[in-house]
């Protein structure tokens, strides 16, 4: 069974979907996610240790030799990010059984855990396959279950934020596929590593950087890079609280993982950088990003949207890190992916909390909380410090890398750019911190704390944010050795 | 016990006393007790870590690499071992003065005051013993947000505005410079750890080191160097113990502890010789010396007045570290010990006037000294130190504050200097002067029924006073300390 791990991995959660939808009970339902979570978490960590000491792992689907047939193709790049979209699910799922049970209407329990897992499955399929239109297909499917759950939402701007999210996201989704059918035009191939083989030979004709072209605006409108982030606000605001911690941390950071793929692997690094100027363009988005989002995270009265526009920021960072094209600046990037996910799963876990306890993630309704609630709180703390960027939590891992590349380009701005952000962090950060901790809670409301089923999970995202920022070696390796590959091209 | 478990101990202690807080909440007594006896324990640990340092041992603890090449590392050196024996003594010592106050001023929260009490010296210690930049950078952040509940202890919207100065230049000021230095540091340097003679020497051109230094000094925000030094007074909000340790000794003192550690182990002595913005850094510090006692003059709330005394004192200990030579460093060095037990006299005298006789303002404080003369004799003692005269230890570092100017050949800031102790002498000797001399204000009885402060109080405020003294008479410990740490040998310069 473990040769076929990399199939599985994907193929599990993808078959266990209908079956949560057709049993019909919720909580039938909720255990079969939850087995199909936790066993692609295992199945993530063990393909991650044979990696470690064989190598990237070549997996013919259905026999056919690659180029023909399609290969999954798992390097320490495809399995990082698939160990952070398996674990951010393993988290969610415990979390949802409570939060979904309150924030979706009852019968329509198991469609939820079975689009969560058509969702998962698209996602892992993205990190580890080795074709680029399997890619597209994965790619719709876990838009398409993404744009579902979003439509979940009890509140009913929740539709019309997922149906935003549809358009743009096909927008993207239809450049994407008009970049691969650009290649397979001139190329005849589909496989990623063959693609890279082929590619050098045709890149002269123009066809080949208006592929390239089509592919950057694809994919940076699904990883929401400024100013083609108009999607993600709304859709991370009023979607149910489990949807939103697992999509925030996750389906953004595949995108990331796709642009990586594409610009380095397929690309090569002289291609996108050097003819195609890629740095002209994603370096200065990403700034505005970093800045603006961040300013107008500072006013905006509910704290999901808050955290919404803080994410197009973060995202910012994190290709910022990338348009270096150093290998500091793609570890800084690939460290961003892990620490964001972590920190931000964190904090719209707490945010669930309140939701679940208070009805509301308004400002205004967070006056005292901190007395009320104080476990969610220390958590939300907790998480803020770490997008502030903190020592001893990961935002500080991530920012320690980034400003070193930074300073290894010279660019003294750039480095100031990233401090700037922090501060900013700090401001909205402490806008919460300060009505929940410094304003009286209303007595007529009675608020609790929230369940224990909320905050292990919550917790356990805040404990490995300060863990991961204490002893980031294993990141911190993992990324570097990513980094390296990717600039080197296949091996 | 090894000499790095004693470290990590010794750290830790005030957290476990931090713990012992929460466990005995319920009954006020035996919370104090826990403290109190954790405070002398870190004490006594501390000691023993001295006795280890002048034997000319660097006791270290390497825990775990955080990012490949930079640990979490503790090295006890003689610096450290200065401000980790005057935060460590202080605790225990404001821990019994705070008991007085806050139940004589009936405070609330008082479980959380001493919690994060009790964290904040771990912080303090955390800072004092760190081995690399990145160590201090740590202990120096989590020192910030663990005393950001202290100094907004009352809750009120007032607190919460000050709060909000108080982290905002504090982060700024690390995260904006200090960080990009640090890890510019790291980029040209390979390392950050500190060492004797510095790391930074012939790493890049003397402009780009010149520029970091800058970033380096402004960017420790808790020197208090102008114009970043507006948090030190928003901080007075906080009940008066937390002003007198964090505000007069751990906080601040961490500040400029930091600059001095740079200036000796990141730069060394020699580098920063040579580097065009030490002098500049050193006048913006005589500036700071200058204003700092001017603005202490225009303010009559007492706890104002001593925060920019405050402020004023520290840059004494910048400018020390940017005379660059031993002598400054000696006199820099020192005054972190002698400022630190004459200010927080001060602080204890003036949190007793409040909780005695319900004071802030000096112009109301006129006769006082006849119905709390111990309070005020005490305060007396404090502003000796603080202007630098005998019979109190502050003579001693200004002594070589003073050699440290001649050497370096700037008699301009020596005269500064001197200006400084002038004002002192007005602003500070006013206090004492008018509530022993003044008659209070005809046809008022406000000063009837005051008694002086709770005998816990009192006590607290006569150790501190009688430590003052006895530092004039034997200053031998810190001379040696510093003289160990500038020559760099471990051992002591005869």
């Amino acid at each position: 069974m473990s040769e076929h791990l990399p199939a599985l991995l994907v193929v599990v959660p993808l078959l266990l979907a209908p079956v949560a939808a057709l049993v019909g009970r919720w909580k039938v339902a909720w255990a079969v996610a939850a087995a199909a979570c936790w066993w692609t978490l295992y199945a993530s960590v063990s393909l991650l240790q044979r990696i470690r000491v064989e190598g990237p792992i070549s997996y013919e689907l259905g026999g056919w030799v690659p180029p023909y047939g399609i290969e999954y193709r798992i390097d320490l790049v495809s399995i990082f990010v698939a160990i952070i979209v398996a674990a951010i699910g393993a988290v969610t799922i415990p979390y949802a059984r409570t939060s979904i049970a309150k924030e979706v209407e009852e019968d329509r329990g198991p469609l939820f855990y079975a689009a969560f897992l058509l969702c998962l499955s698209g996602l892992l399929g993205i990190s580890v396959t080795g074709d680029v239109f399997n890619v597209f297909v994965f790619l719709e499917i876990s838009s398409l279950s993404a744009y579902s759950m979003i439509a979940l939402g009890k509140d009913r701007r929740a539709l019309t934020a997922s149906f935003q999210y549809l358009i743009m996201g096909s927008v993207g989704a239809s450049f994407i596929v008009i970049g691969i059918g650009l290649m397979y035009v001139m190329t005849g191939t589909l496989n990623m590593a063959d693609l890279a083989v082929r590619l050098p030979e045709v890149a002269d004709n123009r066809t080949i950087p208006v592929a390239f072209t089509f592919l950057t605006v694809g994919i940076t409108l699904k990883l929401a890079l400024f100013p083609l982030h108009l999607w993600l606000p709304n859709a991370y605001t009023y979607a149910p609280s489990a949807v939103t911690a697992f999509i925030a941390s996750t389906a953004t950071k595949v995108s990331v993982y796709l642009l990586l793929r594409f610009f380095f692997t397929i690309f090569g690094e002289t291609f996108s950088y050097e003819a195609m100027q890629l740095d002209m363009v994603l370096m200065p988005l990403s700034i505005v990003a970093i800045l603006a989002m961040s300013l107008v995270a500072i006013y905006q009265a509910n704290v999901k949207r808050l955290l919404a526009f803080s994410s197009v920021a973060q995202i910012g960072y994190m290709v910022l890190g990338i348009s270096f094209g150093s290998v500091l600046g793609v570890t800084a990037g690939i460290i961003h992916l892990f620490n964001h996910a972590l920190m931000k799963g964190a904090l719209f876990m707490a945010m669930g909390c309140v939701m679940y306890s208070v009805g509301s993630v308004r400002i205004e309704k967070m006056a005292g909380l901190g007395k009320r609630m104080p476990w969610t709180m220390a958590a939300f703390v907790g998480g803020g410090l770490s997008l502030i960027g903190v020592p001893a939590t990961v935002g500080f891992v991530s920012k320690w890398y980034l400003v070193q590349a930074a300073l290894e380009q010279g660019s003294w701005a750039i480095a100031g750019v990233v401090m700037v952000g922090s501060l900013m962090a700090l401001i909205y950060v402490w806008k919460v911190v300060e009505v929940a901790y410094f304003q009286e809670p209303d007595p007529d409301h009675e608020i609790r704390e929230a369940p224990l089923s909320l905050l292990l999970p919550t917790w356990a995202l805040v404990a490995a944010s300060f863990y991961f920022g204490i002893d980031a070696s294993l990141t911190a390796d993992v990324a570097t050795q990513a980094a390296e590959t990717l600039i080197g091209g296949i091996q | 016990m090894s000499e790095g478990m004693l470290i990590g101990f010794t750290v830790l202690l005030p957290v476990v006393g931090a713990m012992a807080v929460l466990v005995l909440r319920a009954t006020p007594n035996m919370r104090e007790a826990g403290t109190l006896f954790a405070g002398v324990a870190t004490f006594w640990h501390v000691l023993g870590l001295l006795y280890l340092v002048q034997e000319g041992a660097r006791p270290r603890l390497e825990l775990f690499e955080v990012v490949p090449g930079v640990p979490i590392v503790f090295e006890v050196e003689p610096l450290g071992m200065v401000f980790a024996l005057v935060a460590s003594f202080l605790w225990p010592v404001t821990t019994l003065y705070a008991i007085g106050y806050m139940r004589g001023h009936h405070e609330e929260n008082q479980t959380r005051f001493f919690f994060f009490f009790a964290i904040a010296i771990a912080g303090a210690l955390g800072v004092a013993f760190s081995g690399n930049l990145f160590t201090l950078f740590l202990f120096y952040e989590f020192l910030t947000f663990c005393t950001f509940p202290l100094v907004t202890h009352h809750q009120t919207e007032e607190a919460k505005r000050s709060g909000r100065i108080y982290l905002g230049i504090l982060l700024a000021t690390s995260v904006g410079f200090q960080l990009l230095a640090i890890i510019w540091t790291w980029q040209l340097a390979g390392t950050v750890e500190f060492m004797d003679g510095g790391i930074l020497a012939g790493t890049a051109s003397v402009g780009v080191l010149s520029a970091i230094l800058v970033l380096y000094v402004y960017g420790v925000g808790k020197a208090a160097l102008m114009p970043f030094h507006r948090w030190l007074p928003a901080a007075m909000v906080a009940p008066t113990p937390v002003s007198a340790l964090l505000h007069a000794v751990a906080v601040v003192k961490a500040g400029v502890f930091t600059v001095l550690k740079i200036a000796v182990y990141v730069f060394g002595i020699d580098l920063l010789q040579t580097l065009a913005t030490t002098s500049w850094m050193a006048w913006a510090a005589a500036a700071t010396i200058i204003l700092g006692s001017l603005v202490a003059f225009t303010k009559d709330n007492l706890k104002a007045r001593l925060a920019y005394s405050t402020i004023s004192q520290l840059s004494y200990i910048v400018l020390g570290a940017m005379l660059a030579n031993e002598m400054g460093i000696i006199g820099g060095g020192m005054h972190i010990a002698m400022h630190a037990f004459g200010k927080i006299t001060l602080f204890f005298a003036a949190g007793a006037v409040m909780v005695a006789a319900h004071e802030k303002k000096i112009s109301r404080m006129h006769g006082l000294g006849r119905t709390m003369p111990i309070t005020f004799g005490a305060f007396f003692i404090g502003s000796l130190s603080i202007i630098g005269l005998p019979p109190a230890g502050g003579s001693w570092s200004k002594w070589f504050l003073g050699m440290g100017t001649l050497e370096s050949g700037q008699l301009g800031l020596l005269a500064v200097l001197m200006v400084s102790s002038l004002l002192g002498l007005y602003y500070l000797l006013e206090v004492p002067v008018k509530a022993f001399f003044f008659k209070p204000p005809e046809g008022s009885h406000h000063h009837e029924g005051i008694h002086e402060a709770p005998t816990t109080s009192l006590i607290a405020i006569c150790v501190t006073a009688a430590a003052t003294i006895a530092l004039f008479f034997w200053p031998e410990l810190w001379y040696d300390l510093m003289t160990m740490a500038v020559s760099g040998t471990g051992e002591v310069a005869p």
